[in-house]
């Protein structure tokens, strides 16, 4: 069977089982529909967590930019792990005690205003659309690389599929499909990363592997042999990063921070029974989560040393068919800058800018590209750094039904996490604005027919997302957990930590974090990109990492507020009170020894 | 419900969330040293040492950090059942809201 049908069949099956169980999986109330009735088994729930948070970043970018980024690449991988120890110690068990519906609620509730609760709304609805832009993409790549269909079509089927079981099974429906495409996502991941550990050093599990010795019989260890021929390229060693320390350190902490605040992966929280479940269950995500993310960095070693031996020197005549196939989907690049018929890797862009194609052929049959290269360097190949993970099965020469299981895992990872945002998106506006704010005397049919209408309208806006990115989706990537870090994070980590907290301090708080944030990063990304280097970042802080500061000034100025304004009435004391212990206080039980 | 068994379940309430700050500040500690110390600051001193093919600071930003994560959820989840135990404010026998 040819690789092409293996791909639909593979891609077929997998969308036919989401479906499946999404007609199995129908609602009929407002609780089941937001958090599926609030009793979602522990596991499964983690299981359901790292799906909803393994985005199409994850599975396809991740790798990818760790194998070009080196040690650098490492913010990736502790900040978006890390970031769920603060989740587990810190928020999820409370949030899950507090026992309401969304991140929204519970500020609105614990700050006693409407004004909060829509400040929180606004930071919600703008990091998770900023979020599905991305997934989008994710899809777009897959569909028109593997199935040879255009992008649009290819967002629309994805759109579809997510239509049926988010707007039929709600929180529910998207519980149990993510369960399956967690399996179909790391099934995907792993088992080419198996394949190429085996290939490369003999060692079966790619966490050792990338820690073992080459067999192509140099004796040295695969980041050693990274090292040396980055080195000889003009590259600076794998193991070693070109970022600052400090600037490191800040994303580091900013990509944590911004996970513990994001709301599609908190609000997965409020589905199992108990606040001994949350935590619990945020370990079992974590552990999902992890045989991803420790496998990504092998993958990306393995991934580079491949690149680098198949490309570099190679002529282009002789160039392997992934490398022509990509190149057809505008991903791959080759300019000939020193004559000679051969591709060679080097340090710096190929080209002044993203490449743009004219329909000619240069002189060895590559596709001609009509931005101008960057002759300051040697580097002739431009590569999209999304295409590693799916072009690394082909790259290793594995057979076709590994390639079209990565195509599904890819697409797995993309529309999980999609429907878990439009999920979000459709609770804040049903939910915190309509039920909440405006329109309370609603009736929880009525609520939940604009849930679903809610999220219809929000799976047309990605829809349009995808099929029309705006040239500032990748840029701002670093919004989503920028502001998630400056804003959402501190008002409800001092929700429950300071009793004095109030409603003055914490919107007075939200808003300094989220205006300053986003004033930086947009200054930066959209108004002077130019002026982007580390030259004029604040104390060498890059965007990607200023929410940390964002969320320092949140805290200082929320601080500052409520201590000068009235504390917040009784009866919030006594919510927090409540919150902090699992269940009410027994007045008549003793400690036990 | 009398005065001195309120004040008494509000003590066991307070100790309860001194020992609940207690252990997540040494658990904060250790997410700390991990990631942000071995992974970031004492990075360039770790890699000196090597932990099969990896050097070690490398290592544990690319590997330990998760690992010990991972242990951290697990045991914080453990521990703070026994402390819940110990002051009768565990949630094992709450019936799903």
């Amino acid at each position: 069977m040819s690789t092409q049908t293996l791909i639909y069949i593979f891609v077929g099956l997998s969308f036919a089982l989401y479906i499946g169980i999404a007609i199995a999986s129908r609602v009929s109330s407002t609780s089941e529909f937001y958090v599926a009735g609030g009793h979602v088994n522990p596991v499964v729930n983690g299981m359901a967590t790292a799906a909803d948070w393994m985005s199409a970043a994850s599975f396809i970018s991740m790798a990818g930019l760790i194998a070009f980024l080196g040690y650098d690449g490492s913010v990736y991988l502790m900040g978006w792990t890390g970031g769920y120890v603060m989740l587990a110690l810190l928020l999820a068990p409370y949030l899950r005690k507090f026992g309401q519906f969304t991140v929204p609620d519970f500020i609105g509730t614990r700050y006693y205003s409407k004004w909060a609760r829509t400040v929180a709304v606004i930071c919600l609805i703008f990091i998770s659309f900023t979020y599905i832009a991305g997934q989008m993409r994710g899809v777009g790549i897959v569909f028109s690389r593997f199935l040879d269909v255009q992008v649009e079509i290819g967002v629309i089927i994805g759109m579809g599929i997510v239509f049926i079981y988010a707007v039929m099974g709600g929180m529910k429906g998207i519980t149990y499909t993510q369960v399956a495409q967690y399996c179909v996502l790391i099934f995907a991941y792993l088992v080419p990363a198996i394949f190429i550990s085996i290939l490369i050093t003999g060692n079966p599990v790619p966490q050792l592997g990338l820690g073992s010795i080459v067999n192509d019989g140099s004796g040295l260890y695969v980041l050693q042999k990274l090292d040396q021929s980055l080195v000889m390229m003009g590259f600076g060693p794998y193991t070693d990063g070109s970022k600052s320390m400090i600037d490191v350190f800040c994303i580091t902490a900013a990509l944590m921070i911004g996970t513990a605040g994001l709301p599609h992966v908190i609000v997965r929280f409020f589905t199992v029974p108990k606040a001994s479940d949350a935590r619990r269950s945020a370990g079992y995500a974590l552990i999902f989560i992890a045989l991803l993310y420790t496998t990504a960095p092998a993958v990306a070693g393995f991934a580079r040393i491949n690149f680098n031996e198949t490309v570099h020197q190679t002529s282009y005549q002789d160039a392997p068919v992934w490398f022509t196939n990509w190149e057809a989907n505008n991903l791959i690049a080759w300019t000939d800058k020193n004559g000679d018929g051969r591709m060679q890797l080097a340090a710096g862009n190929a080209f002044d800018a993203a490449p743009e194609f004219s329909e000619e052929r240069g002189a060895s049959g590559e596709r001609v590209v009509i931005t101008p290269p960057d002759n300051s360097n040697a580097n002739e190949v431009y590569v999209d750094r999304d295409i590693m993970v799916l072009a690394n099965p082909e790259i290793a020469a594995l057979p076709g039904w590994v390639i079209a299981l990565v195509a599904a895992g890819g697409l797995a990872a993309a529309l999980s996490t999609a429907a878990g945002l439009l999920l979000v998106i459709s609770t804040a506006v049903s939910h915190d604005l309509l039920k909440s704010t405006f329109r309370p005397g609603i009736s929880e049919k009525g609520e939940l027919r604009a849930a679903r209408i809610a999220a219809t309208a929000a799976i047309v806006v990605a829809g349009i997302l995808g099929i029309y990115p705006p040239g500032w989706v990748a840029q701002v990537v670093a919004f989503a957990f920028g502001l998630a870090a400056a804003s959402l994070f501190p008002a409800i980590f001092m929700g429950i930590f300071s009793k004095r907290m109030n409603k003055e301090g914490a919107i007075a708080g939200m808003v300094t974090g989220l205006g300053f944030t986003f004033l930086y990063i947009a200054y930066f990304k959209l108004w002077e990109p130019r002026l982007n280097n580390a030259e004029n970042w604040l104390f060498g802080i890059s965007p990607e990492g200023i929410g940390v500061i964002g969320m320092l000034l949140n805290f200082a100025v929320a601080i500052a507020v409520a201590r000068r304004t009235s504390a917040p009435p009784p009866e919030v004391d006594v919510l927090v009170e409540q919150i902090r212990v699992p269940r009410g206080v027994k007045p008549n039980a003793l400690p036990s020894h | 419900m009398t005065e001195p068994e309120d004040e008494l379940a509000k003590l066991h309430a307070r100790q309860y969330w001194r020992a609940n700050l207690r252990l997540l500040g040494l658990l904060m500690s250790v997410w700390f040293m991990v990631s942000f110390g071995a992974g970031i600051l004492f990075r360039d001193f770790l890699d000196q040492f090597m932990i099969g093919g990896f050097p070690l600071g490398f290592w544990f930003a690319q590997q330990g950090s998760i690992y010990v994560f991972i242990a951290l959820i697990f045991y914080y989840s453990w521990k703070m059942h026994h402390i819940e135990q110990h002051y009768h404010l565990d949630d094992d026998d709450e019936v799903e809201d």
